[in-house]
């Protein structure tokens, strides 16, 4: 398993349009992703459950992504969290 | 006649009749059924009729109410394609053996209910939202047809909640108002009641006897008027139409050239304080943004911004701006904006004191940091930075030194880095009669006339003792300002206000002969400035 930690920088959070964007990122790949946010988590490719964790500015989230081919996966979520969110 | 007060979203005054608006409930019935999967099957093409709709919603409002606003669709259709929703829907008709309508409605409740209790407002107003989508499909399932007709006559609308796709159908030249019970300021029909433009008020309950009555919505003071009297009525439609005449004059302004009527052009850009203030500057159509405060990054912060968060929010800034100019002025904290961790020294006379460029010179690490995301977000359009409070050559000197330094420093990181105008804040009577010699070492001068002003006249603008020496329009700042636009027009580099009075409408004539390129104001006072410009000769 490989995984990151990420501080939101977006002023409302993982908010509807970016939470959009991630799952559509997510589901691009085999690999499980999931997002934790202070002991409950996510899977990435379902938007309510995302939108469900109330990540807000400033909120540091686990990202653990498994299976697959998870290193270069989790670089590409990287990636698109340090874009996008 | 009675009044009721709410939440303001978007100021105007519309008078009209009071339309009750609620769209016709389903009634969902919980009905066994035989086969689950046919069943299943029915839910399936409701949904993807449910997304077709969506999408031409999208459609309809990406005309009407800009991209931004009309995102929310496509949401909606990934609302509807989530696993867990969909799952959700799936295990009710099988496992109960019971029909797809009530199978969403209870999903749509349960969904609705975990956002309801989120305690951040965006959130919980995406509660609406599940609640919206659910409703759409429930409809298709029972057959039944959207009904957002609102009759033939201009209404202010009175509804408990307005779900997105109700307000989109609407006629919108039949939309005087919206007042509701729920939302908030957060929520999409907030959003596109000011894209709109018209008056909305929120956290009014209303009563079935109000409807069909002459009503008048005030969004200025947050109020709704039912069935007022005459004098009240009468004052009413003289407010309307001052501020008609308002709305009318700066909307025939958008898209128009800043240009006098003998040709003379003047950019007119915007300033403002953190990113939330763009939406205003779009709409109000500026030029770009003639001053960005980078405070905010460090006042709303517990300890020292890092360059990747300021790096994002710039980038986003310049971004969103397209290939509009973006001036970025470097942190002026101290005098009357203070930040605990800068942990700077009580000073006996802040306003001459230890601030701005004066921390950034003596503290090279927190300048540093800002400008390396300053230089890397400059990749991402066009940005330029600003530095405030200098008095000297020298300081300039010195800044120059260490920027080029960070963006060598960034090159050989193979980090991309866009063309970077420097320029630098008049503000101080130093800065102002040093201009030739400054002209020389800097790309343009933005005059900060509130502190020029301040510091020029020696009296402090919050001493209303002084208000009877204080004058705005003093001559000693006019002559300075003159001096500056004429220095730095010599060695060929432009020259703007960014203070107040650059939105001084009795002075806009005054800067256009004075030569100046360039006027920022808050978003606010562009259209009105623009139009002092284009009554000028």
């Amino acid at each position: 398993m490989k995984s990151f930690n990420y501080t939101i920088t977006d002023p409302v959070g993982i908010h509807a349009r970016p939470a959009g964007l991630l799952v559509k990122e997510a589901k691009l790949y085999d690999a499980s992703i999931m997002i934790a946010k202070d002991g409950k988590s996510a899977d990435a490719k379902k938007l309510m459950a995302l939108m469900s964790l109330g990540v807000k500015q400033g909120d540091t989230v686990t990202v653990s992504v498994e299976g697959g081919d998870e290193g270069t996966v989790a670089a590409k979520m990287e990636d698109f969290f340090k874009k996008n969110l | 006649m009675e009044e009721r007060s709410g939440k303001k979203i978007f100021g105007g005054i519309a008078i009209g009749k009071i339309k009750l608006y609620g769209k016709a409930e389903n009634k969902v019935v919980r009905t066994k059924i035989e086969d689950a999967d046919a069943e299943i099957k029915r839910y399936e093409e409701a949904k993807a009729k449910a997304i077709e709709q969506l999408g031409q919603l999208y459609e309809k409002a990406l005309v009407e109410v800009g991209e931004a606003n009309a995102e929310i669709f496509n949401v909606h259709s990934m609302m509807l394609e989530d696993d867990d929703y969909n799952e959700s829907v799936h295990n009710i008709i099988s496992t109960q053996n019971v029909n797809a309508e009530y199978a969403a409605a209870v999903t749509g409740d349960n969904f609705a209910e975990v956002f309801a209790n989120m305690e951040d407002e965006y959130f919980k107003a995406r509660s609406a939202d599940v609640k919206d989508i659910t409703e759409r499909v429930v409809t298709i399932l029972c057959g039944g047809a959207e009904d957002s007709d609102i009759g033939d006559e201009p209404v202010i609308i009175v509804a408990e909640d307005l779900a997105p796709s109700e307000t989109v159908q609407m006629d919108k030249s039949k939309l005087l108002a919206f007042v509701t019970r729920l939302g908030s300021a957060n929520s999409h029909t907030a959003i596109l009641a000011r894209t709109m433009g018209i008056p909305a008020l929120i956290g009014v309950d209303r009563e079935e006897s109000w409807n069909g009555k002459i009503g008048i919505v005030d969004g200025y003071e947050g109020k709704l008027i039912i069935d007022p009297e005459m004098p009240v009525l009468e004052a009413y439609f003289k407010k309307k139409e001052a501020d008609d005449e308002q709305k009318q004059l700066l909307l025939t302004l958008k898209g128009k050239e800043n240009v006098t009527k003998s040709g003379q052009k003047i950019n007119l850009y915007a300033n403002i304080g953190n990113p939330g203030d763009l939406a205003s500057v779009i709409e109000n159509d500026a030029g770009g943004i003639g001053l960005f405060r980078s405070e905010f990054l460090y006042l709303e912060s517990e300890d020292y911004p890092t360059e990747e968060e300021q790096f994002q929010a710039y980038r986003k800034v310049v971004e969103t701006m397209g290939g509009k100019k973006v001036i970025i002025r470097t942190l002026d904290i101290g005098a009357d904006k203070q930040v605990d961790y800068f942990k700077l020294d009580k000073e006996d006379n802040p306003a001459l004191g230890y601030r701005a460029i004066r921390i950034c010179l003596t503290r090279p690490e927190i300048f540093r940091t800002q400008l390396r995301a300053l230089f890397r977000a400059s990749a991402y359009g066009n940005l330029a930075i600003m530095y405030p409070m200098i008095i000297s050559v020298d300081e300039v000197r010195k800044i120059k030194e260490i920027s080029k330094s960070v963006k060598e420093e960034l090159l050989a990181e193979g980090v991309s880095v866009g063309e970077v105008e420097e320029g630098i804040m008049i503000e101080t009577p130093a800065a102002a009669l040093m201009s030739d010699e400054l002209a020389k070492e800097v790309d343009f001068f933005s005059i900060g006339t509130n502190d020029l002003t301040q510091y020029t006249l020696a009296i402090d603008r919050q001493n209303a003792k002084l208000d009877a020496f204080y004058d705005a329009h003093h001559p000693a700042v006019l002559r300075f300002i003159q001096m500056v636009c004429d220095n730095a027009h010599k060695v060929g580099i432009w020259a703007g206000i960014c203070g107040e009075l650059g939105a001084d409408l009795e002075l806009t004539e005054t800067f256009l002969k004075m030569g100046l390129d360039e006027l920022s104001v808050s978003p606010g006072c562009i259209l009105p400035v623009r139009k002092a410009v284009r009554d000028t000769q």
